[in-house]
């Protein structure tokens, strides 16, 4: 089976974010494998020693993505590679991130690519769907089961607390959704020869595609900070006395109640 | 310039999802003095339409068809364009709902168009409108423009108001007809494991415990009190982890994201990524035996002690305000 798991680099879940000048301040910050692709690469990785195949782990970002791509490798992907957009286009929006991904996969023959179902910075959720739609493949979302027998795949989905056991074949993508397996930490020796398999660095004339053909259709004008919420009451006095000053409070202060 | 925006709504087990009449409010702010139509997709839905015009939207378009009583991408894109292809709107709304973001993206991939997901807030009208979303889990909020073209949007449940509801308002419907074939995607079963009542993420206010509630019968006073205020439980991944509840329940950066009037956060330290889930609620109330805690940074009102003697005492309370209202 060909199986491809689409990544993203972003920031470690702990960070603080520092917004300077309208922009997202990334100096000194912690990077991950965005936690929902852990789960793709990971299912990924367990349908090719159930089915036999090959593992390939692909990411848009600039040379400090090749360290999220050895990370994967390193639990036990077969071959990475990096569309590195950084020398010829300015900018990305989701449309683009699946134009390029299209692209590159669609001469490919994948039976099953996988991914998050969103990333923990943009939030958005839609690279993955809209490669499915490029490529015409079949695609289910926000999974967390499931079951390939030949062409034939069983999938069961989450949606918003609810589960649907769907059918479905392949050429096939899913997006990931939490609770579909337990991503395995790199082993000493998984480490060790992920520095000997293959990462592939491509650009755009590598793609076969002019800066032209890249169509970003949104931009981000600027970010903020939220504001700073005022300080919180800690109330006072023994506990039932606090309880009704609360329940008051939420009534006449807050308006909640 | 005003703009013909259509509102996708979405009905959940027989009647519209209130992010539908939300996503009503934001096409108009995009639409300008531009028409609002409402498009309403499923199986037999004609008798649902009233509210859409209730809630602002001047037309409403139906497409019927039993391969459209249950959600599948296929099946509700080829619907959804085809009703584009009428209407050519200059804009779309989506509900960001587990199938609004299924549908969306893939629209947009269809339209070529850029698709704006998980607006919280929008800004200006027609030709200016500028959206607002978070992003990093909430720690940080970016304004989006989209460049060219149809506007697309996918709006978080809970954060746009609706308009005034007007009893009786009613307009045209109109219905179409559309082969819906190749459902390449068939759903055997559907299992439907959240409780009945209120939506985690509709809800106007969220009783939450963390690992403080010990147990899978812990869970009991936070759910009588969640019932009292017609809201919803939700937890920490903690408590999820601990098997104190089902994961459906999680809020945080890799659970669900809330935005009620009133989160009470019982037994939760507030680590950050918890805290991506739920910060952005109107009014929160912390109560936790540790006066240290986290979750005390981001309360509106704080309570040092155990919940277990709190929780009841709040029930007792609200009984009596309810009884005095």
């Amino acid at each position: 089976m060909n199986i491809f798991a689409l990544i993203k680099r972003t920031f470690d879940t702990e960070e603080k974010i520092v917004v300077s000048g309208g922009k997202i301040q990334e100096d000194g910050a912690e990077f991950i494998i965005n936690p929902y692709d852990e789960y793709a690469i990971e299912e990924a990785i367990q349908v090719r020693d159930a089915a036999g195949g090959k593992v390939t782990v692909v990411t848009i970002g600039g040379e400090d993505a090749e360290k999220q791509l050895r990370t994967a490798l390193a639990m036990g992907a077969d071959e990475a590679v990096l569309i590195n957009t950084e020398d010829d286009l300015d900018e990305l929006d989701q449309n683009a991130a699946a134009y390029l991904l299209a692209e590159y996969l669609k001469d490919k023959d994948a039976d099953l690519i996988l991914t998050g179902n969103v990333a923990i910075d943009g939030g958005s959720g839609q690279v993955g769907p809209r490669v499915a739609d490029l490529l015409d493949i079949n695609f289910v979302t926000t999974i967390t089961k499931l079951e390939i027998d030949g062409t034939s795949a069983k999938i069961v989905r989450d949606i918003e607390g609810d589960s649907e056991v769907i059918e479905t074949s392949l050429p096939l993508l899913v997006t990931a959704q939490q609770g579909l397996n337990e991503p395995r930490y790199p082993s000493l020796p998984g480490i060790m020869k992920a520095k000997k398999k293959p990462l592939a660095e491509l650009e755009l004339d590598d793609l076969d595609i002019d800066e032209d053909d890249v169509e970003v259709k949104i931009e981000t004008v600027d970010i903020f900070l939220p504001a700073q919420k005022a300080a919180g009451r800690i109330l006072e006095g023994d506990l039932s006395a606090q309880v009704k000053e609360l329940v008051n409070l939420l009534h006449t202060e807050a308006k909640v109640v | 310039m005003s703009k013909k925006v259509l509102v996708l709504s979405e009905v959940r087990e027989g009647s519209l999802r209130n992010v539908s009449f939300e996503a009503i409010a934001a096409a108009k702010q995009i639409a300008d003095g531009g028409e609002v139509v409402g498009v309403l997709l499923g199986d037999a839905v004609a008798n649902l339409t009233g509210p859409l015009f209730e809630y602002g939207a001047d037309r409403v378009v139906t497409v019927e068809h039993p391969h459209l009583k249950q959600y599948t991408s296929d099946g509700y894109s080829q619907a959804l364009l085809a009703v584009i292809e009428q209407e050519k709107p200059a804009g779309i709304v989506f509900g960001h709902t587990a199938n609004g973001k299924d549908l969306s993206p893939k629209i947009a991939s269809k339209l070529q168009a850029g698709l704006v997901s998980d607006v919280t807030t929008i800004e200006g009208a027609g030709d200016d409108i500028v959206f607002i979303r978070p992003i990093y889990s909430g720690k940080a909020f970016e304004k989006v423009k989209v460049k060219d073209g149809i506007v697309l949007a996918s709006i978080r449940p809970n954060n746009i108001t609706p308009l005034e509801k007007v009893d009786g308002k009613t307009g045209d419907v109109s219905a179409i007809t559309v082969e819906i074939t190749n459902l390449r995607t068939i759903i055997k079963e559907v299992v439907r494991k959240s409780s009945e009542g209120v939506d985690l993420s509709e809800a106007k206010v969220v009783v939450a415990g963390g690992r403080g509630v010990k147990s899978e019968e812990g869970f009991e006073p936070l759910k009588e009190l969640a019932d009292l205020l017609s809201g919803a439980v939700g937890a920490s991944r903690g408590a999820c982890d601990a098997e104190y509840c089902d994961y459906s329940l999680q809020i945080g950066q890799t659970g669900k994201v809330v935005t009620p009037d009133l989160y009470i956060a019982a037994g939760i330290s507030g680590a950050i990524q918890h805290l991506a889930g739920m910060s952005n609620s109107k009014v929160i109330v912390a109560i936790n035996k540790d006066p240290e805690a986290n979750i005390f940074k981001v309360a509106d009102y704080g309570i040092v002690g155990d919940l277990f003697e709190v929780i009841p005492l709040l029930i007792e309370e609200f009984k009596a305000l309810k009884v005095n209202a």
